[in-house]
């Protein structure tokens, strides 16, 4: 049951692992190379050491305090948000910053430095961590935190693992009235449409994201769904099961089975459901607003035994005409992507030096793993990002290119400096490879 | 959390295993006191905190060496002097000796005895005594597949946890008349940090499936438990295999 993958599946060779069951455990004990690991829901290799060992982060999943009047909760780096939420939400309290998913790890959230749909309002997670104690492989730990040790907390937030293992951190939660959120939708034709709506939104609501066709052309083109929300009073709430992963994918379908048409039926089917909701304010549960994937436990699978790329940029939002433009080649290209996620982040900075979030219009899509005619469409899509001055999300990457990475992420070198000497991924190996 | 149920006192011996923390998490929900023995006291402080914030409401903590049979009535005594109304004893701890080493050493053999046989044999001795007096307690010890039937690769640890099961066997016959249960789990493979050195197949479990099969096997009261379930039929084969091929099987 163990086997270490990243979420998009694309095979790699068996990955060797050790697996601590205390934070006093020995680094030191070690020999060869390592990479921390959390959950595995990266979709690409960051999180895997193919040639060294990944230390499994897992049991390392203690409470270690929580002050319940401040929201202040300590606990250990491989507790994972699902557990979080089940301990906090009863309480008042919710995370100040989630992903997609429920199943990451406290660390693996710190080390790509996540962002939610509430990034223009909250910033990424590296903005709400108090502290956290950094194991390195020579037997030091350090403490950092704002105050301490800056550097090495600025490098490790959005630092991909790479700058030692955090065994432990301490999170400023933010208070909730109820478990449920408040939610309207907006159907918007076009990307301008969507900029509008996004803005106006923004100033508004806590949390807004946008659900963008990428298969449809013509009059269709760039149709979305724009949804906000916000947590809701408790005398509002409406009673909604949990969704906890009931209808899974139990094995890999073949890949004829997702193709232009499939992608099209799911959007269509998918627009439409939602679109009844339009202009209603509805109540839904957390589960259901932030998680809605985690409904369909395994869903990656749903690309078949070859996997799938993800690819998720970031350009300023300025650069509307090279969205429009990422949107036309994607659609022309009918590689469909079975989900689309537009969302425009703000302008709070991130405290990491390798953070991905900044300010502009992000997109995150699938695409079915169809070998050479899907990485010349990706590459077409890095020379657009890269001339718009935009960035591309490491933690669903497999395949930048070094000069790519450098173009993105103009401070590596800055950053090279706190890379634990015994610390790499497979992803780091790519990106930072030596030209002779 | 039940808050209606009434809320019990445990013991765990071997409270710092995987499965161990995983069970005293579902106690903890709820609100069930503890009484939680292990050889490292550093660790034993961070289940602790954990424990208490999941919502138990009293962890007191004891540092023993379990080998240290001289010890344990001491031991016991400590435990009377936090509660005199314990509902459960749980049995976690457990070593899984090198196999080669120990056919050529027999100190090793016997630590190894010691710890997975003997040992606890010693505390429930003690044990027996007291519940005997008293009604409706439970005793839940963590067996192994490997006890059904001794095979090359493992048969010290098998030994081990062989007799034991016999063992507990008797002693539920014995505490019967008192209402008492002696439950014995038969784990089949867990995917916890014991392990960590096996490649992993479909046979492993995860250790909070193992630990939902077993606080649910300790509220009840049941006898043998196989958990995962399947190991049950695993088993069945295994055992219905006639010696005189099997002694043959490389296993
Ligand atoms: C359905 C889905 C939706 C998602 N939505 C979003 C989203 O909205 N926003 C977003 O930002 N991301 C999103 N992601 C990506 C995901 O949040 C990140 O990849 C996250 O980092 C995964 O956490 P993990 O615990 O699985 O870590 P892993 O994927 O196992 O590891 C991630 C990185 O963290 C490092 N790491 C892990 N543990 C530690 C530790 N203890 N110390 C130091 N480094 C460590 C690893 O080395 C690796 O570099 C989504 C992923 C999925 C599958």
């Amino acid at each position: 049951m163990t086997s270490y993958t990243s979420w998009a599946y694309v095979p790699t060779s068996t990955q060797k692992a050790i697996k601590p069951a205390w934070m006093d455990f020995d680094l030191g004990a070690t020999t060869g190379s390592l990479l921390p690991y959390g959950n595995g829901r990266s979709y690409g290799d960051s999180c895997l050491n193919s040639s060294g060992l990944v230390i499994d982060s897992k049991s390392l999943n203690r409470f270690i305090s929580f002050d319940t009047e401040q929201g202040i909760l300590r606990c250990e780096a491989g507790t994972m948000f699902a557990d979080i939420l089940q301990f906090i939400v009863p309480t008042g309290w919710f995370l100040p910053v989630t992903p997609g998913t429920k199943y990451v790890t406290l660390g693996g959230a710190i080390a790509n430095d996540v962002h939610g749909k509430n990034h223009h309002h909250d910033g990424t997670i590296g903005r709400h961590i108090r502290c956290f104690e950094l194991l390195r492989s020579d037997g030091k730990s350090l403490i950092c935190s704002p105050k301490e040790n800056t550097d090495f907390f600025a490098a490790t937030i959005g630092g991909l693992g790479l700058t030692g293992f955090i065994s432990w951190a301490e999170i400023q939660l933010i208070k909730i009235p109820s478990p449920f959120m408040s939610v309207e939708t907006t159907v918007f034709h076009g990307l301008e449409e969507f900029q509008t709506l996004s803005e106006q939104a923004n100033t508004n609501h806590r949390y807004s994201v946008a659900w963008l066709d990428c298969a449809s052309s013509g009059k269709d083109f760039a149709r979305g769904l724009f949804m906000v929300g916000d947590h809701a009073n408790s005398d509002k709430e409406e009673k909604e099961r949990v969704l906890e992963p009931k209808i899974s994918v139990p094995f890999n379908l073949p890949k004829q089975m997702i193709n232009k048409y499939s992608v099209k039926a799911f959007n269509t089917l998918y627009f439409n459901k939602n679109r009844l909701n339009e202009g209603k304010i509805i109540y839904q549960h957390y589960d259901s607003f932030f998680y809605p994937l985690d409904g369909i436990g395994n869903w990656n699978r749903i690309y078949g035994s070859q996997g799938f790329y993800q690819y998720q940029f970031v350009v300023p939002s300025s650069q509307l005409s090279v969205m429009e433009q990422a949107l036309n080649k994607i659609v022309a290209s009918g590689l469909g992507s079975f989900l689309a996620v537009l969302k425009e982040f703000g302008d709070l900075p991130s405290p990491g030096m390798l953070s991905f979030p900044s300010p502009g219009l992000c997109l995150a899509l699938d695409f079915a793993n169809r070998g050479e005619t899907t990485l010349a469409l990706l590459q077409q899509l890095d020379q657009l990002v890269i001339n718009a001055g935009g960035k591309v999300y490491p933690a669903k990457d497999v395949r930048m290119p070094q000069a790519a990475f450098q173009s993105y992420y103009p401070n590596y070198e800055e950053f090279e400096a706190y890379i634990d000497p015994r610390f790499i991924s497979d992803f780091w190996r790519r990106v930072s490879e030596k030209k002779s | 959390m039940k808050k209606n149920l009434k809320t019990e006192t445990i013991v765990i011996f071997g409270a710092t295993s995987e499965v161990a923390q995983r069970v005293a998490r579902i106690h903890a929900k709820a609100g069930d006191s503890m009484i939680l023995i292990a050889r490292n006291q550093t660790h034993l402080d961070s289940i602790k905190a954990d424990l208490l914030l999941r919502g138990a409401s009293n962890i007191d903590s004891l540092y023993s060496d379990f080998d240290n049979m001289k010890e344990h009535q001491n031991l016991l005594k400590q435990i009377e002097q936090k509660s005199e109304d314990i509902a459960k004893y749980y049995f976690f701890y457990g070593m899984l000796p090198d196999q080669k080493a120990c056919e050529n050493s027999w100190e090793m053999t016997y630590d190894a005895l010691t710890t997975n046989f003997l040992s606890v044999v010693s505390l429930l001795t003690h044990i027996a005594n007291k519940v005997e007096k008293e009604t409706d307690r439970g005793i839940i010890v963590i067996s192994s597949v490997a006890g059904d039937r001794g095979r090359q690769s493992n048969y010290i640890y098998g030994t081990g946890k062989g007799a034991l099961t016999l063992f507990l066997q008797g002693l539920r016959n014995r505490l019967h008349p008192s209402n008492c249960t002696v439950t014995t789990i038969k784990p089949g493979f867990i995917d916890t940090p014991m392990t960590k050195d096996f490649d992993k197949g479909i046979l492993w479990a995860s250790a909070d499936k193992v630990a939902d099969d077993i606080y649910k096997a300790a509220a009840k009261g049941k006898n043998e438990v196989y958990t995962p379930r399947f190991w049950a039929v695993i088993m069945l084969v295994i055992k219905s295999i006639p010696e005189a091929i099997f002694k043959r099987l490389n296993l």
